[in-house]
């Protein structure tokens, strides 16, 4: 399949913080004992796209993922990585290598997704249709009526995107990322009058995995420089221009890769607001395509989406995204890591290869990485515990991330708690609800 | 309905004895058809030669409805004696029941009236007369009522049907204007019911002012994810009650239309809680003879038989004739006379007796019965009712003629034409398109602007000509229709300009705002002129609305929006202010100081702002103030903006609660002096002396602004460097030279 894909790989995040370090971007964060990265990119080698561009923000972060790129995916996939600016945006970062681009189409996908919805059948959606974009919508798990209820709105009040559809789900009509859940919204009249009739649906989420047409967004990226974002503004953007009012007949109807070609003309045509109409209606629409309710689908954009996705991971829903074989406990335990007497690991836990654990710990709905010494009397509960960690004896670690390196000394207790990248946490130290991270040297 | 529970199963027992009834409103309430319906009823006018209330009670009897009720207002006793006759008195399983009221105005008057009667027990089914339809009843009446048995807010069921408006007028095939609805598609319950034009409104009468976006709360999704937009379905004016709606009538008694007060009024209540849900149907027809261009649609749709079996030969089987369906929908009752040479082009029908001369041709047209039509005539896309008398040549299009009407050798007819019963058009006389004529003189006082007020214009019509109802007897042709300012009684002195050499009538004067509506709801086709002129329109709409969208696009859409917002409202509010201000300093009648300090007051909490806004908003009021009079040279202006200060100062002051509103009038000036009006620019360290003299700010709250200068960019301290000798001299003087300084002034 003539595809390329564009993935937005990320850098040092901010909301990650205080998890990324400069010798581990968010890419490479253990996700299940994976680097993020890797779920990407299985994905798209999965449906036998091998041209891959990886975007990273930030040259030291992508020397970081580059060198691990090549030396995972040495001769599975045809991957670039690319490292661009840091303050960059995403359409911003997709205009600084859209040099990069010759395929008809590629898709472009957040370096953060973990998900098994195949991406060959959005791209083969997306060229079904003859799209100018189609995006991957999938259902939210939870009504939005228990949202509200619970305290999940108050974690992510942004995420409340209202998407409008047209009658047999196929064709994307009005974007909204909500942004304050209680304002009214508008949908312009013509835009009904053109369709007829919409669904206004709530209850999907924009997994930021899109297919484009090259020269179409080319062309806009290149218009319009004001655009910064793909969600907020790109998509967005399409969606509006998808359909106007005027009619242009000597584009209707020509094959589509005249049409493009027309469309591109037109778009670097000075008069291009009013040109704009013209291109509605070259046919091209802007699609999607909404993954099955049993599909996995989520993002790592936050501390919170971290925790869960590891949980996930272990758990029954996603561990097949892995790969990993479960035990009869159903839990993921390496062969050559070491349990002391009583020591136990509870289902949907993974413990990585050469950690060690003591006499009568007791692990539970958490990710354990590689090579951790973990002493006596240490019990972990709904947590991620990364790689070459030490926890002494009597810790106790709920509910929290840490990172690299970090040695827990004796009866410490961490409650909601982020533990940067070789922190060291002295001993009965009971600490709740803190980010806790090293001081960089400047 | 107070006992529920245990005994629900017992109860439904119960109501299964209850016959289902319909309630059918034999007024329409509107005057769309006037001037046809002075004289007679619409519920009676012929739709394909039977009177439209036949197709109702027609489709209710067969739709298994029980009792029916038919409520008539205007002409009632013209429609009591059609149905005494017709056949619908003395059915087995349908009895038809008439109620009478004079008095009512709307058919919320006409429900309450029906709710005082007691008659309805159970769910019923409203409609108007004017319907038409062949859809079954029970697949919706089920729904309802398994809706009510678990809810019991489900109070009523309307009927939908798909129908897309015409891109370019915003308005159904039907006439109807576009409707927009919100549904949730898995409950059906409506959410928004909204006609974009609403009929009744003045403003919406101009082309262009159909609405750009359609805004909707974001609150309806708290219960629901998904929700369903669509302007393509069409309401059918089908609906399924429950007895409450009768009841919600009475309670709210000024509710008066069914949609527009009715059902918005219910879907905007939430301390209710009552529920409306829609019915889609596909396969069956139903539509609602609303306006002049719909009769015409729904003729076609009889005639092409899609409302089977309310066809003409099935329902004008009478027993004296039947009328005969021919090859391309061509049908003739008995009696029918036609030269050779006549041509009779499909979709068209012949009433009984009618005759049809040499070289003739009719088209797309319904003629009714004992209709004389002469030689080398042209009809197209006409309905003709009973006894017409067309001579020769004439030429006809899309054109409405009702009972007895003339029309002479070599008369015209433009499309959208309506001549009333027994009107005269003169020979070789040529009406122009949209006229509408009539023997009654048109009502002098039209205050139309109303449709509540539409039945008063309606009853006084009848009052003017006691005589009516007319009925078809020839008798009272030419009769003595006493006008009350024309004295037409005597008969022939009719303006010839109007209908021509011995024609008779009088042209009805289009009603002010109607002219532009005349294509709209008129049975002629729309006009290519017209398409083009809305075509234009649009273009100019998109150009728009491209800006719209390039606007929207700059950078961060929401947060622009909301400065932009919030700008708007400061400038009202200073607006207000100002204006406030000024009618107190021209002394408009008697506003004295008071009373614009209690008048800012209610504005600063009306418009949620501080005392600081509100002197900041005042301080500019007076400098405009100053501005107005002539200043040639800064001293002048000095001079005027010391006089006014020295007059309002004081006024000022009222607002002035604290050092920080000092502040902010300092800033005002500020900015004042940097955007708007450069003039005081050089004179800042002259007015601001002259502020702290009369005692407007204070020392303290121009030191604290020097010292938050200091800071600023260089750009910024152009005023503060103009009076750094007066800020200087404020901070080393000690009291008494204030003192001093201030008796100098």
């Amino acid at each position: 399949m003539n595809f390329q894909v564009v993935v937005l790989a990320g850098g040092l995040s901010k909301t990650m913080y205080p998890l990324v370090s400069k010798d581990v971007p968010k890419a490479l964060l253990p996700v299940g004992n994976r680097p993020l990265l890797s779920y990407v990119l299985e994905l798209v080698e999965a449906s036998n796209i091998k041209d891959i561009i990886v975007v990273v923000s930030g040259d030291d972060a992508a020397l970081c993922v580059g060198n691990w790129v090549t030396e995972a995916f040495h001769d599975r996939l045809r991957v670039e990585v690319s490292g661009v600016s840091e303050d960059l945006d995403t359409a911003e970062a997709l205009r600084a290598v859209s040099h990069l681009l010759t395929a008809d189409d590629f898709l472009v996908v957040s370096g953060d997704l973990v998900c098994d919805v195949p991406v060959g059948a959005v791209a083969a959606a997306h060229r079904r249709q003859g799209a100018l974009v189609t995006a991957l919508l999938w259902p939210h798990p939870s009504t939005p009526n228990s949202e509200t209820a619970s305290g999940d709105k108050t974690k992510q009040p942004t995420t409340f995107d209202i998407i409008g559809l047209n009658s047999t789900h196929q064709q994307l009509l009005y974007v909204s990322t909500g942004m304050q859940s209680a304002r009214d919204f508008q949908v312009r009249s013509s835009l009904l009058r053109a369709v007829g009739q919409m669904e206004i649906r709530t209850d999907l989420v924009d997994a930021h995995l899109y297919a484009f047409n090259r020269l179409l967004v080319q062309g806009v990226l290149e218009s319009r420089p004001g655009q910064k974002s793909i969600k907020h503004d790109l998509v967005p953007y399409l969606v509006r221009s998808q359909l106007g009012l005027g009619v242009s007949s000597t584009i209707v109807g020509s094959p589509l890769e005249d049409r493009v070609e027309n469309v591109n003309h037109l778009l670097d045509a000075e008069a291009f607001g009013k040109n704009r109409l013209q291109v509605a209606h070259s046919g091209l629409k802007c699609s999607t395509y909404i993954a099955s309710k049993d599909r996995y689908c989520s993002r790592v954009n936050s501390l919170q989406a971290y925790l869960d996705v590891n949980r996930d991971l272990a758990g029954p829903e996603a561990i097949h995204l892995t790969g990993y074989t479960v035990s009869t406990q159903n839990n993921v335990i390496h062969e050559t890591s070491e349990m002391g007497w009583k020591s136990t690991v509870g289902p949907y836990c993974m413990l990585g290869d050469g950690s060690t654990l003591g006499e009568r710990c007791s692990i539970k709905r958490s990710v354990v990485g590689r090579h951790c010494r973990i002493g006596s009397n240490v019990k972990i509960i709904n947590s991620v515990v990364m790689n070459y960690v030490t926890v002494e004896d009597g810790s106790l670690i709920q509910n929290s991330i840490i990172c690299s390196n970090v040695i827990l000394q004796e009866r410490s207790m961490l409650k909601d708690c982020q533990v940067g990248p070789g922190y060291v946490v002295g001993p009965r130290m009971e600490i709740k609800g803190e980010a806790l991270a090293k001081k960089e040297k400047l | 309905m107070a006992k529920k529970g245990a005994r629900t199963t017992e109860m439904a027992d119960y109501e299964v004895h209850v016959p289902l009834q319909a309630v059918l409103l034999a007024d329409s309430f509107a005057q769309k058809f006037r001037p046809i319906t002075l004289e007679r009823p619409k519920m009676l006018l012929p739709l394909v030669n039977v009177p439209m209330i036949d197709y109702t009670l027609e489709w209710l009897a067969s739709a298994g409805v029980e009792e029916c009720f038919v409520f008539c207002c205007a002409h009632a006793n013209q429609i009591t004696s059609h149905l005494n006759k017709s056949p619908w008195m003395s059915q087995p399983d349908f009895t038809v029941s008439i109620i009478e009221s004079h008095d009512c105005v709307s058919a919320g008057d006409a429900l309450r009236v029906i709710e005082q009667r007691g008659v309805v027990r159970g769910d019923f089914v409203l409609v108007s007369g004017d319907t038409v339809s062949n859809m079954s009843l029970t697949e919706v009446l089920k729904e309802h009522q398994e809706r009510r048995k678990k809810d019991k807010l489900a109070v009523m069921t309307m009927v939908v049907k798909k129908s897309k408006p015409s891109p370019l007028t915003y308005q159904t095939r039907l006439g109807n204007d576009e409707l927009l609805l919100m549904i949730d598609p898995q409950s059906k319950q409506l959410l928004h019911y909204d006609a974009v034009r609403e009929p009744g409104s003045r403003d919406s009468l101009q082309g262009n002012s159909i609405q750009r976006h359609v805004s909707l709360d974001r609150s309806i999704f708290h219960d629901r994810p998904v929700v369903q937009l669509s302007n393509n379905l069409q309401d059918c004016h089908i609906d399924i009650c429950s007895p409450e709606v009768l009841l919600l009538f009475t309670d709210n008694f000024d509710y008066q239309q069914l949609r527009r007060d009715f059902v918005k009024g219910l879907l905007s209540d939430e301390i209710m809680g009552n529920k409306i849900f829609t019915y889609e149907i596909s396969n069956e027809y139903a539509a609602r003879v609303d306006n002049l261009r719909a009769y015409d649609v729904v003729s076609q749709d009889i005639i092409h038989r899609w409302t089977y079996p309310m066809v003409p030969d099935i329902l004008c089987a009478g027993p004296k004739a039947s009328m005969r369906l021919e090859r391309c929908n061509v049908y003739k009752e008995g009696g029918v006379i036609l030269a050779r040479t006549a041509m009779i082009g499909e979709n068209t029908v012949l009433g009984e007796d009618t005759t049809v001369g040499d070289n003739s041709s009719i088209q797309q047209s319904v003629i009714g019965r004992g209709c004389t039509i002469g030689k080398n005539v042209v009809i197209e896309g006409c309905h003709i009712w009973d006894d017409v008398r067309i001579e020769d040549y004439v030429q006809l299009r899309y054109s409405v003629v009702c009972d007895g009407a003339t029309v002479k050798k070599g008369a015209i007819l433009e499309p959208g034409v309506v001549l009333s019963f027994r009107v005269v058009i003169g020979s070789e006389f040529r009406v122009p398109a949209y006229s509408k004529i009539s023997m009654v003189p048109q009502p002098t006082e039209e205050d139309s602007s109303d449709e509540e007020l539409e039945y008063a214009d309606v009853a006084s019509g009848r009052a003017d000509s006691p005589r009516s109802p007319f009925t078809e007897d020839q008798s009272t042709r030419n009769g003595s229709i006493s006008g009350d300012e024309d004295d037409t009684a005597e008969g022939p002195n009719w303006d010839p300009i109007e209908v021509g050499e011995t024609g008779a009538g009088y042209r009805w004067a289009v009603r002010d705002g109607g002219q532009e509506e005349e294509w709209r709801h008129s049975v002629a086709p729309i006009p290519p002129e017209k398409i083009q002129e809305i075509v234009a329109a649009n273009r100019e709409h998109d150009v728009e609305e491209v800006d719209y969208d390039i606007r929207a696009l700059g950078g961060q859409d929401s947060l622009e929006e909301e400065e932009d917002e919030d700008e708007e409202e400061e400038d009202d509010f200073e607006k207000e202010v100002a204006e406030t201000f000024l009618r107190a300093a021209r002394g408009v009648s008697g506003v004295q100081q008071e009373h614009v300090v209690i008048e800012v007051n209610s504005l600063k909490l009306a418009f949620n702002k501080t005392f600081a806004d509100c002197a900041g908003a005042m301080f500019k009021a007076i400098i405009d103030l100053a501005l107005e009079a002539p200043h040639p040279t800064a001293k002048e202006l000095l001079s005027i903006t010391k006089d006014v200060f020295s007059r309002w100062g004081s006024l000022l002051c009222k607002f002035l609660k604290g050092s920080d509103d000092e502040h902010e009038v300092l800033l005002t000036f500020e900015e004042i002096c940097i955007e708007s009006h450069k003039e005081f620019a050089p004179l800042f360290s002259q007015v601001l002396h002259m502020l702290y003299d009369i005692e407007v700010v204070s020392e303290d709250a121009i030191i604290a602004w020097a010292s938050e200068k200091q800071y600023a960019d260089e750009s910024d301290k152009v005023f503060l460097k103009q009076s750094e000798k007066f800020i200087q001299w404020l901070k080393e003087a000690p009291e008494e030279e204030d003192e001093d300084e201030e008796d100098d002034t």
